[in-house]
């Protein structure tokens, strides 16, 4: 498109530019390059390049056993590494049809949601910190990094756990950890957030930049394959925790927030209330938490203890073979989604029957959201592109695979 | 078989494969339930067709994933595997049809927007082409790569890595060069008697037949049988050289305690 005669440009022609958002922009929240083609400040298309952070996870996955393929998962949404474990541990029992033991669904389903507050923490801060806040991003890092403290008791890794396994999670947790998280809750987590949120979401610059911005209906959040707080935000309550419940979600009670306007704002304010409804959760775990074993009895899938291993041939014999050769998945396939953080993660997992996956599909949240982005910032200006995105919740880790 | 795993639960699969085949039972060439998932395999030609009709008429209304897969033992060795799900019925299925290298798949970009993204993925991971699709670029492949690396046939490490270059100041594409072989491993239980010959064992003089069970089960494989026990039975005078010597040295000392 040209503009021609403009007033401000003494009877010069104007064309449309392009440019390039990334990949290495603080705002791009990873490496995402976005050619946009402007017209002065208003985006008139985007397209957006990705893959490049792709590493070939779902190739490696091919060479690895079913155990060893495991600590990908973390790598992949780096922001909420429990819940995409969840989802491949899921599909492997699945397709074992093994049973899991109650403290073990307990523990998956109250570290998953500790993961979303923890991913929400990341998000909000990001999100807020692109619109032009600085203090709020600051002071919820610091509740990240309380997460990532109980993170590392469980598991002893911060970031990259590898805590939850087919049949259960790896070790029990200490009883102080479960009272510590209960006291984190009660004591310090809402004080801190609520104080944080209170400088936001009444904010009349928050507002401005978010709302009205993006706009979707719920068809097409429907035909985009939207999914998470992004379809929630359209008014659709959608969520899998409370429609297609795995391990102990069908025990839980807790409310699906859902915006009303479909704007960047409302996904924002679905997820300050997720993060509500997740501390329920967690409440409710530990509350009502039994006591008993935390990984599956088939000692054909879940290793022996250490101190079984050192005392019994049988014990080692296992434990040998479960490290070296891995366990085999009946032949089959199966595809597997829970709720994510950011939306739906689905594991699309094909056996042949051996020990290492035949095809392990990766479905990342971001890939469809992202590919809206053309769709949601036409017409937008151009910073404007930046509170879409932060409002999507990309990761490029799971975008790229 | 009863469900003990505690993944997902949706929807009855009860009575769905035959509430949609009715309608689509002109396209499906094999419909099944397995692990508790419904999946379709559909001829390809119609791809579009069924996915509009489940789309449609049975509420259908996401496509969550296209994902691709291969097989390069079967004639057509790509599978492309549809993954659906109903937000009303809160239910999934699969629907899959395959292809080879040449013949295109058509396009589903005209029933879902999102589909644009997941088929240009697969055409980059698997060289699979969509008939239709008017912006079939790769997607996650670095620019100007050759190839599709998803394929069972593509090595895992690739054919070219880049670095660098200090002096040329600018990054530079070179053939992979591993300092040492690629580690992969053959875990699955050779003791056990394997059915194939094992890695090395091929340098050997006449490779082990692999159908023919090691044993040692007949008197001439041992050495056991009645000649032996004669021998054992009779004994013998020799006496292994160790024990003479500790004799000697007890003697030394005064005649053992």
């Amino acid at each position: 498109m040209q503009i021609q005669e403009s007033p401000t440009t003494d009877g010069n022609v104007i064309t449309n530019y392009t440019i390039n958002f990334g990949p290495q922009h603080p705002a791009a929240h990873g490496v995402l390059r976005m050619v946009m083609e402007l017209d002065g400040e208003v985006i008139e298309r985007i397209d957006p390049h990705v893959g490049l952070l792709h590493r070939g996870t779902e190739k490696l996955i091919e060479q690895k056993t079913y155990l060893q393929a495991l600590p990908y998962f973390d790598r992949l949404d780096y922001c909420s590494p429990l819940c995409q474990e969840h989802s491949y541990v899921l599909a492997i029992e699945k397709l074992l049809n093994l049973e899991v033991p109650e403290r073990a669904q307990y523990l998956r389903v109250l570290f998953a949601e500790l993961t979303r507050i923890c991913n929400h923490m990341l998000n909000m801060g990001a999100h807020v910190l692109d619109v032009g806040a600085f203090t709020p991003n600051l002071w919820i890092m610091d509740l990240r990094e309380d997460c990532m403290n109980f993170f590392e008791r469980a598991s002893g890794a911060r970031m990259h756990s590898a805590w939850f396994r087919p049949g259960g999670v790896h070790q029990d947790v200490p009883e102080k950890l479960l009272v510590d998280i209960g006291d984190w809750l009660d004591n310090r987590f809402f004080q801190l957030f609520d104080d944080a949120m209170s400088l936001v979401i009444d904010n009349r610059i928050f507002k401005q930049r978010n709302v009205d911005i993006a706009v979707v209906s719920r068809e097409d959040a429907v035909a985009w394959g939207f999914s998470g707080p992004m379809i929630r935000a359209a008014g659709i309550p959608w969520d899998l925790r409370k429609s297609q419940p795995y391990d102990v979600y069908d025990r839980m009670e807790f409310d699906i927030p859902v915006g009303t306007n479909s704007d960047c704002y409302d996904r924002f304010m679905v997820r300050v209330k997720e993060v509500r409804e997740s501390a329920k959760i967690i409440r409710q775990c530990l509350r009502d938490m039994p006591e008993g074993p935390v990984a599956s009895e088939d000692g054909k899938v879940s290793p022996p203890k250490r101190g079984e291993m050192k005392q019994s041939m049988e014990s080692l014999i296992h434990h040998f073979k479960l490290y070296t050769e891995g366990f085999h998945v009946p032949e089959g396939e199966v595809y597997v989604a829970t709720e994510s953080p950011k939306g739906e993660f689905g594991v699309y997992l094909v056996s042949d029957g051996t020990n290492k996956p035949y095809r392990c599909k990766i479905r990342p949240t971001a890939f469809s959201h992202l590919q809206a982005m053309d769709m949601m910032s036409k017409g937008h200006m151009l910073p404007d592109a930046t509170a879409i995105l932060g409002a999507i919740d990309v990761v490029f880790g799971e975008c790229d695979r | 078989m009863a469900v003990h795993h505690s993944a997902p639960k949706y929807a009855a699969n009860e009575g769905v494969i035959d509430a949609l085949s009715e309608s689509i039972s002109i396209w499906v060439v094999d419909a099944q339930e397995k692990h508790g998932e419904i999946i379709f395999i559909v001829q390809r030609d119609a791809i579009e067709d069924v996915l509009r009709t489940l789309r449609d008429d049975h509420k259908y209304q996401q496509l969550m994933e296209i994902a691709g897969a291969d097989y390069p033992d079967r004639p057509e060795r790509f599978e492309v595997v549809y993954m659906l799900l109903s937000l009303t019925k809160n239910h999934r299925i699969i629907v899959k049809c395959s292809t080879d290298e040449a013949t295109p798949v058509p396009t589903v970009t005209t029933l879902w927007p999102n589909a644009g993204w997941l088929e240009r993925e697969v055409f980059d991971m698997y060289g699979v082409t969509f008939a239709g699709n008017k912006d079939l670029r790769r997607i996650l492949t670095d620019y100007g790569f050759e190839g599709h690396p998803f394929r069972k046939d593509f090595p895992m490490t690739g054919y070219t890595e880049l670095r660098y270059s200090e002096e040329e100041k600018r990054v530079v594409y070179e053939p992979v060069e591993l300092p040492q072989d690629m580690r992969t491993f053959d875990f699955l239980s050779p003791w056990e008697g394997s059915d194939y010959v094992l890695p090395g064992d091929e340098k050997a003089d006449g490779a082990p037949d692999v159908d023919k069970p090691k044993v040692t089960e007949t008197p001439a494989d041992t050495g056991a049988g009645k000649q032996a026990e004669e021998n054992a039975e009779e004994g013998t005078d020799a006496v292994p050289p160790d024990m003479v010597e500790v004799e000697i040295e007890r003697d030394e000392k005064g005649g053992g305690a």
